[in-house]
């Protein structure tokens, strides 16, 4: 069976937001950040959302709209608009911010997704890109509008929850979208993950995108003589590429839909140069 | 002797810390192997491993909330555990509940529910809970931990602070005001601060957090004193030390740096660095290039593992300075870490590998 590859700008065109979710340790950020670099350099109006407050983002993306929500500010600006204003700062400081933020399971997850439903909503962009959480923690923030209108029968939050509900439902609004690892536990962890977002979500999945691959052909292992430097070299790399060969083909058997290959980067850092380079690479490529 | 083999020498405790995806529990695991086979008698708890590393340390299906001793060569004893915050939790409630009524009232209660499970900190509460627990546990004579995958690995050392702090805060404590049933909850209802939370959340929910602190109450000095000492084992240095487990890679460098500033604002001393998955040094390149073409390719791919080897030797300086000098580095494996032989391989590069 052919790889069932898909371009990345028919799938960047077919929604507005992408959470892009993956285990710790795949390249989250990269992946986010090349899909929102390809899109940027098809003249896409693109925004990049970090979640995590961290910085990395934005330097990998300089010259493109990026922005950063966190839950703690989201639910502070929340409780503010419903009549919380003036204690949210001290409930933010001491603590008593988790007791409302656990009241109801979820709460401060649905703030989250309330605002890039915002974003979503207000069509300033043609796609939003989501730095989103590790993946145990993606499903229960995608959970948050179904375990909240089970527990929660009126007011604004139950209405919140009913709106990001519809957004996630709406796969030409958001599709999700995993990044995994050429590896077999990283693809084990990615098809388990997909599967619970499937079944329990309801969210449409994007492509499988799987990052760090390397994509080099076979090398001579007598190069130099058996047991020189360059041959256990070749022989090292033989073994990782036909790993990453193995596990692409594992993918496909059971992944039932498509998937999107970042090349491995050989560089000193990942700057923005070189998110722009793979930006191109897949694009351009296969 | 290398920095990772004094320090495991020194603890009582040992804690491997460091962000997301980087090898930690893999990490903690191969330490664990390496003190049963030289005598000790060691528990890894472990949270949310992969399956497949249950399968790697020798136990069919999934491991539980309760130490299972597992099947290991040498001196010693090596035992494994995955924490279970839920169960943890409401084994405390259990033990500081003044009698069944109160225990029961708390352990039905939704709120309650939801706190034991989802709130944050709660996970990284009971990591340590379950550590002290291990520590005074005679079975073991050390406990090999890796932190939780938290958006904020360090909650773990905040979270029994963070308790306290919640504890001492004035709105508990007129949620603590002695109840006359069911009176209360509507006195409680008509502040203006509980008013305005209950419109924001929905009142439901707000009157089953209110019954929880009340059914809580008489606990608290029992969970304060907890927490106290658990706080004291993980700042306890004698007992209690720190691995930083980090990844050289090129997207990951800036998450150990960010990671390695946030342990010295916790003022957490690191006693050892280790760098996993590094790209493996096979020697010098020969003098002379290849001419043919399937030569001159072997001979590129060599210098190009050695230039990433050397990038990620300054990467790793760069973000974590002095730590670096003593780093154990660990190589990438030509395959996967999915079976006892490949944790094997891995505390061998831990322990025995020179260079």
């Amino acid at each position: 069976m052919p790889p069932k590859r898909v371009h990345p700008l028919q799938f960047l065109s077919s929604t507005r937001l992408v959470v892009v979710a993956g285990k710790g340790g795949v390249g989250k950020t990269t992946v986010t950040a090349v899909l929102a670099r390809a899109a940027f350099r098809a003249g896409m109006r693109v925004l990049a959302v970090d979640l995590d407050g961290k910085p990395t983002l934005a330097d990998l993306l300089p010259d493109q709209p990026s922005e950063s929500i966190s839950a703690k500010a989201a639910l502070a600006e929340y409780l503010e608009t419903h009549g919380l204003h003036r204690v949210a700062k001290r409930l933010a400081t001491s603590g008593v911010i988790d007791v409302v933020a656990n009241a109801a399971p979820g709460i401060d997850d649905i703030v989250v997704l309330g605002k890039l439903k915002q974003l979503e909503r207000s069509e300033d962009f043609d796609v939003i890109l989501v730095d989103g959480p590790a993946a145990g923690h993606a499903i229960t923030l995608l959970l948050a509008p179904a375990s909240l209108q089970a527990a929660v029968r009126g007011g604004p939050i139950r209405t919140q929850a009913e709106e990001v509900a519809d957004m996630l439902a709406d796969h030409q609004r958001c599709q999700a979208c995993l990044v995994t690892l050429p590896e077999a536990t990283p693809i084990a962890e990615a098809l388990e993950t997909a599967a619970a977002l499937r079944d329990r979500v309801g969210v449409r999945l994007g492509p499988m995108v799987v990052n760090a691959v390397d994509l080099g052909t076979k090398l001579d292992e007598q190069a130099g003589g058996g047991g020189s430097a360059m041959a256990r070299a070749a022989v090292f790399t033989n073994a990782r590429r036909a790993m990453h060969a193995a596990q692409a083909r594992a993918l496909d058997e059971s992944w039932g839909g498509t998937h999107l290959t970042v090349p491995l980067v050989d560089g000193a850092t990942l700057d923005a140069a070189e998110v722009d380079r793979l930006a191109a690479a897949i694009v351009g490529g296969r | 002797m290398s920095a990772l083999a004094d320090t495991l020498d020194r603890a009582e405790v040992l804690i491997c810390c460091g962000s997301g995806g980087v090898g930690k529990t893999t990490t903690a695991a191969a330490i664990a192997l390496q003190a049963a086979q030289h005598g000790r008698r060691a528990v890894v708890m472990t949270i949310d491993p992969a399956r497949r590393l249950a399968d790697a340390l020798g136990v069919p299906g999934a491991l539980g909330n309760d130490p299972v001793r597992l099947d290991a060569e040498g001196a010693g004893e090596l035992w494994a555990l995955m924490l279970d915050a839920s169960t943890t939790f409401d084994g405390l409630v259990l033990k500081y509940a003044a009698d069944d009524l109160q225990a029961e009232r708390i352990l039905a209660n939704p709120f309650y529910r939801n706190v034991a499970s989802t709130l944050s900190g709660t996970q990284e509460f009971m990591a340590a809970e379950r550590l002290h627990a291990l520590h005074h546990d005679p079975r073991f004579d050390l406990v090999v931990v890796d932190t939780p995958p938290s958006r904020n690995a360090l909650d773990f050392l905040a979270a029994p602070s963070t308790l306290t702090r919640f504890l001492d805060h004035p709105l508990f404590k007129v949620l603590m005001l002695p109840a006359r049933r069911g009176f209360r909850v509507l006195n409680l209802a008509t502040q203006p601060i509980l008013r305005s939370i209950g419109k924001a959340v929905g009142g439901e929910v707000l009157a089953d957090a209110i019954a929880f602190f009340q059914a809580f109450q008489g606990m608290e000095t029992g969970f304060r004193s907890r927490a106290d000492e658990v706080n004291s084992l993980v700042r306890d240095a004698g007992v209690t030390r720190f691995v930083l487990v980090a990844s050289p890679r090129a997207d990951a460098v800036a998450e150990a740096a960010f990671f390695a500033s946030r342990l010295s604002d916790y003022h957490v001393r690191v006693s050892a660095l280790v760098v996993n998955r590094s790209t493996p040094s096979f020697g010098d390149p020969p003098d002379t290039v290849p001419r043919a073409a399937a030569g001159r390719a072997s001979y590129d791919n060599l210098v190009r593992l050695n230039t990433m080897a050397g990038h990620e030797r300054d990467n790793i300086r760069k973000a974590l300075g002095r730590l670096a000098d003593a780093a154990t580095w660990v190589p990438l494996l030509a395959h996967d870490v999915h079976d006892m032989a490949s944790l094997e391989a891995i505390r061998f590069h831990l322990f025995e590998a020179t260079g």
